[in-house]
Parts: structure tokens; sequence; C-alpha cells
């Protein structure tokens, strides 16, 4: 049964004759596809009668031959019959990709796709947030229908639990701006500039810049996965028919619990990278804690705690709608749960850092500087 | 020993040696577990070259776990597994190839890799194993691979994400076709399809199974197609494998489980369907003129 497939030309005066033996199995077939290509007419039949086994790639490598040469077939059992003809009613081409597009093409059809996207996608979270909204209203009229146990479990998800990420992240932060920060301002002998350096920096800018994307990161991909796995369960629709709204259920207490975690963790950051860059101080710069403390009171304005703490909630609605806004447009499979919980984050981050660019214009506008 | 009990002995044995070479799989003492959750145990099961054996079993009685057991993606803790008289328990990966060569597996949802397009997942096995084979003659032999299957040709160049689901098992079909395998597993091929598709699917299955000359072993929870394309049926139940045999002979055992599952509502509505087309066909046959042509 393993024998390898072999040909055998033989000619004589009423014509070529092509004798196949062994075994025309895929296993056996080896290079004789090519030899039999290379076989040119005209060939009056191609002959079985030396071959022992056969299976649908053997059929289908001997029926594209008799139709390249148009010759008969002698000498084969009735298996290889049966085969051969099974497969020859089969012979239908088939296209195996996709039809070729100019990449040219391609590119433009590619970013107009793109745009198209990005314009919906402005629009859905725009509409997402008019219906988060709507849904905060109703709750307002009918403070029954508040669910508080939901919301007090998000503080735990979304605040309690990201303390210890967090605060390391942003004492590593504080010590990289000192250390950083303290490098340069030697060069014009003003290492007590560092103390401004961290203080004004973590308070205005890092201290909730980093904690809105620590939080995107780990709770607004987590709104996405959660939501857009319900979708797929169909638990959303089923909510929706006993009549419980998803926005008051599974939007707005997941918004509220990252806007109200949003301005403590952003304090708590910013206190931690204090902490870091008054560590790096005390131990490179040899300036002495308290005096670093002291320091500080004197050059962070109270001013630039407020624009921390001003711009945090609105990073966390940002955030949160994101997330829980990605996570419910999962329509098809289990892949677009991956696509859209990226989505989410990407989205939330970018429009994060715009956002805040805004603000930053906005507080020097108002003389908070 | 007289001589009669020796030459009986040797014809038992004879009948045995001639059993074995008639067996594609053959399944002895297995036993799978789950932490403290034993599914199988003591486990034994024979599948016959050529037939089509179904394996019916009710919700968590380990059919998919011994079809992942036989085809090496899960590992017994006990028990032997051969498969073409071959052990494949504890076999490496390349010295198992040969086998797995000689056979095409259907997963549930069909399985496809989403970055391929149907005819490149039915040209991965022969890209894989065959590479001597060229890439034109390849292209052809998945092109009649997928028209085997039912699948129209206009499917070829489509990604499984844009495939219903009757149309990607199909497409999982023509993959597990692809290397002309002597065994084939199918897991549940008409769960979650309409009863035409269902239907369909079941003849494309017994059609492929008689000019392929396949041995299929499948995995269903379909009563009617068990009624019309599985030669035998196992049921699984306690543990292990309860009874095998024909419908028939099933029907004339008197476990609960089985009772009930063939005798159900459900059941009997397969049974009536079965006998109303066989009496049909008698019917046909007799008004019919003589030379078979209507």
């Amino acid at each position: 049964m393993n024998k390898a497939a072999d040909l055998v030309e033989d000619r004589n005066d009423g014509g070529n004759v092509i004798r196949l033996s062994g075994s025309l199995a895929i296993a056996c077939l080896r290079d004789l596809p090519d030899r039999l290509d290379a076989v040119q007419g005209p060939v009056q039949a191609i002959d079985l009668a030396g071959v022992d086994h056969m299976d649908t790639i053997g059929a289908w490598t001997v029926h594209r031959t008799v139709r390249r040469l148009g010759c008969d077939v002698t000498g084969a059992s009735d298996d290889a019959r049966r085969l051969i003809d099974a497969v020859g009613e089969l012979d239908e081409p088939v296209p195996i990709r996709p039809d070729y597009v100019h990449p040219l093409r391609r590119v433009v059809g590619q970013i107009g796709d793109a745009v198209i996207a990005s314009g919906a996608t402005l629009l859905g979270l725009l509409g997402f947030f008019g219906a988060t909204l709507i849904a905060t209203w109703s709750v307002i009229r009918h403070p029954h229908r508040f669910r508080i146990n939901a919301v007090v479990q998000r503080f735990e998800v979304v605040g309690v639990s990201a303390l210890g990420i967090i605060g390391l992240m942003s004492f590593l932060i504080g010590i990289v701006i000192a250390q950083q920060g303290s490098v340069q301002l030697r060069q014009f002998g003003m290492e007590m500039l560092t103390i401004n350096l961290v203080g004004r920096l973590t308070f205005r800018e890092l201290g909730v810049l980093m904690t809105a994307i620590m939080v995107a990161g780990r709770s607004g991909s987590a709104f996405a996965a959660q939501l857009g796995t319900m979708k797929l369960t169909e638990e959303v629709d089923a909510m929706r028919t006993i009549g419980v709204s998803p926005m008051e259920a599974l939007v707005l207490p997941r918004t509220l619990a990252v806007v109200v975690m949003m301005p403590l963790l952003g304090f708590y950051a910013s206190v931690m990278a204090v902490i870091g860059g008054g560590f790096l101080c005390a131990i490179a710069l040899e300036i002495p804690p308290i005096t670093f403390i002291q320091r500080l009171r004197e050059v962070v304005p109270i001013t630039d705690l407020w624009v921390g703490l001003i711009k945090a909630p609105v990073f966390g609605i940002i955030i949160a709608l994101s997330g829980c806004f990605q996570g419910m447009q999962v329509k098809a499979n289990a892949e677009e749960v991956g696509l859209r919980t990226t989505a989410a984050v990407v989205q939330a981050i970018f429009l994060v850092i715009v956002l805040d660019a805004f603000f930053a214009v906005f507080f020097t506008w108002v003389g908070w500087n | 020993m007289s001589e009669e009990e020796i030459q009986q002995a040797e014809e038992r044995r004879i009948d045995q040696a001639v059993e074995t070479a008639d067996i594609a799989i053959s399944v002895r003492g297995l036993r799978n577990s789950f932490g403290d959750q034993v599914v199988h145990e003591g486990l034994d099961l024979d599948v016959r070259k050529g037939e089509i054996l179904g394996v019916v079993g009710g919700s968590g009685t380990g059919k998919s776990v011994l079809m992942r057991s036989i085809i090496g993606l899960q590992t017994p803790d006990e028990g032997e597994i051969r498969v073409f008289g071959e052990s494949m328990i504890g076999r490496l990966d390349d010295e198992a190839l040969a086998i797995r060569k000689r056979w095409g597996v259907l997963f549930q949802g069909g399985a496809l890799f989403s970055t391929l397009t149907v005819a490149e997942n039915v040209e991965v096995p022969i890209r894989e194993y065959y590479p001597n084979i060229g890439a034109q003659l390849r292209d052809e032999i998945a092109a009649y691979k997928i028209r085997m299957t039912g699948l129209p040709a206009e499917a070829g160049p489509k990604y499984p994400a844009e495939l219903s689901g009757g149309m990607r098992k199909r497409a999982g079909l023509a993959r597990a076709l692809a290397l002309d395998p002597d065994l084939l597993f199918l897991d549940e091929p008409t769960a979650g399809l309409d009863p035409i598709g269902a239907a369909a699917f079941d003849d494309q299955t017994r059609r492929l199974q008689q000019t392929l000359g396949l041995t299929v072993f499948l995995i269903t929870h379909d009563l009617d197609t068990l009624y019309s394309i599985c030669d035998r049926v196992a049921v699984l139940a306690d543990r292990k494998v309860t009874a095998i045999g024909t419908i028939e002979e099933l029907l004339a055992t008197d476990h609960p489980w089985i009772q009930e599952y063939f005798n159900g509502p459900r059941g009997r509505a397969a049974t009536a369907a079965v006998t109303r087309e066989k009496d049909r066909e008698q019917t046909r046959a007799a008004l019919s003129p003589p030379d078979g042509r209507r």
C-alpha cells in the first residue's frame, strides 16, 4: 500500500500510453504530479492497471492530466473509476483569495474607512454621553432606582484596589522628575528649584494625568470587556426585556464610581509623587525633608491643587464613557470584545490628553499660573 | 482438553485476530478526571473500520473529552488507546504524526483559522505535511474539496467571519478532509443548524463516507442524525460506554437513560419519521417500473 507512485511513458504505433503504478495516495505521490505535468501530448491513454491504491488526491491528479491531454483512462479498478468520476464532477474553478486590489486604492479606501469610523465613534460617544445624562436625570427624579450597592462595589474595584499600583507608579515618577530636574538645574546652581518642579508638576499635571492613564488601563478596559461580554451573552438584552435600563444599571454606577474615585486617586498620586521627589532630594541633593516641605508650601500655590482636582472628574467621565460605550458597541463575536477593549483604552487616553491640553490653556487664561 | 475444545479455542483466537484487523480505534480502561470529578472510569470502546459510529450521552458525560483523548488533546490518567493498531498514549508529537495525517477533525464551531480564507484554510494541512505538492495543484485540491462538502465556489475567497454557521461547519469539514483521511472525527456537526441544513449535512456525511470509505466517529445530540446515518451508536453513561450497537439493539436494553432517550417524545418522533420514510420507499419501489426509472 505504501509503494511510491511511478510513471512510465510507453510509446508504440497506436500512440503514447502513460502507465502509472504504485500507490496514488497523497503520501506516496512525491514528484508524480510534476512529472505528469511535464508529459507532452499526444497521449492516447493513461493506464492505471498497475495502481494498487488511490485516494481523491491521486484521482484528481489523473483527472487534471486527462483534462489537459484529452486522453482516456484504461485499466482502472472500480474504486479508482468511482473516485475519478466523483472528483471529475466537482471540477469547477474556485477562487482561493479575495480579488487583488491595487495597494494605492486599498490605502485610500482604508483611510476613508478610518475617517468615517472615527467620525461615527465621536458622534456615538457624544450620543452616549447624552443618554447617560438622561439616565442620570431620571435617577435623580426617581431616587429609589439609584443602585447604591453597585456604586460602592465599583468604588472598591476602581479605587481601593488601584491604590497599590498607582501609589508605586507615582512614587517612582516623583523620583524620576526630581532626578532628571536636578541634573539640569545643577548647571545653573539652582538645585533648590527641583522642589518647585516636583511640587508644581505633580499637583498640576502629572498626578492626575498618570492616574487617568492607569485608571483607563485598569478600569476602562475592564468596563469594555465586561459590558461587551454581557452584550454577547444577551444579558443586556435580557435586562432590557425585564424593564431594567442598562444605562441605569450598568453604565451609571460605573461612571459615578470613576468620577468620584478619580479626584481621590489623583490627589493620592500627587502626594505619593511628592514623597518620591522628597525622597530623592533627601538622598541625592541632601535637602532635608523638613526643608523640602517648607519650601513646597512656599512655591506651590493652592490653585495648583484646584487645577488637578477640577480636571480629575472630567477625565473620569471620559474614561468611564469610553469603556462603557465601546463595550455596548459589541455585536458579533468574541473577537470584537478584544478589539473594543483596546479601542476603549486608546480612545480614553487620547481624549484625556487632548482635554488636558485644553485645560492647560484655559487655566492659564483665567490666571491660575 | 478435548480435541473439540482446542479447535474451538483456536477458532476464537482467529475470530479475535480478524476483529482486531477490522478495528480503527480501540480504547481500553480509559480513565479521565478533572480534579475530584471523574469523567471516565474503565471505559472500553471499539470503532470498526468503515462504520459511522454515533456517540451519545447526557451533558457532562464526557463525549468531547473522549474524542479529545483519542486525538491526543487530553492526556488520560490511565488506559490504552490504539488508533489503527498504534498506541497513542505517551507518544511524542513526531511519532504520532504518521497517524495524525490519517485523521481529520471537525470541531464544534468549525475552528477555522480566522486570518485565512476558506480555501487557504483547506490548504493548511496540505502545505504543512506535503510541501512537495505544487501551488497550482494545491489550489485545485482545495477547490474540489470545497465543492465536495457542498459549499458554493464563491465561498472559497471568503473569511470565516463572513460565513454562516452551517457554511463554517462545511468549511471545517473540507479542511478535515484535506489529506483524504481514513478516520473522521465530527463533534456535534449538526448542532446549531436548521433542520434542512442538518439533514443536508447528514446526507453529505453519508455520501462522503461511502465515496471515500471513511470511518466516522460522530458525537451528536441529534436523534435524526443517529437514525439516518449511524451504523452503530455508543451510549456514554455512568462514566463508561454503557451500551453499543444498532439502535434496535439499544432499544432492547433496559438501561433507564437509553429508554428515556430513544422513547422520549423526541425519540419517538424520530423513530416515526424513519418508519414513514421506509414505508414511502417501499411504496415507491412497488410503484416504480422494473427498470428503476420514474
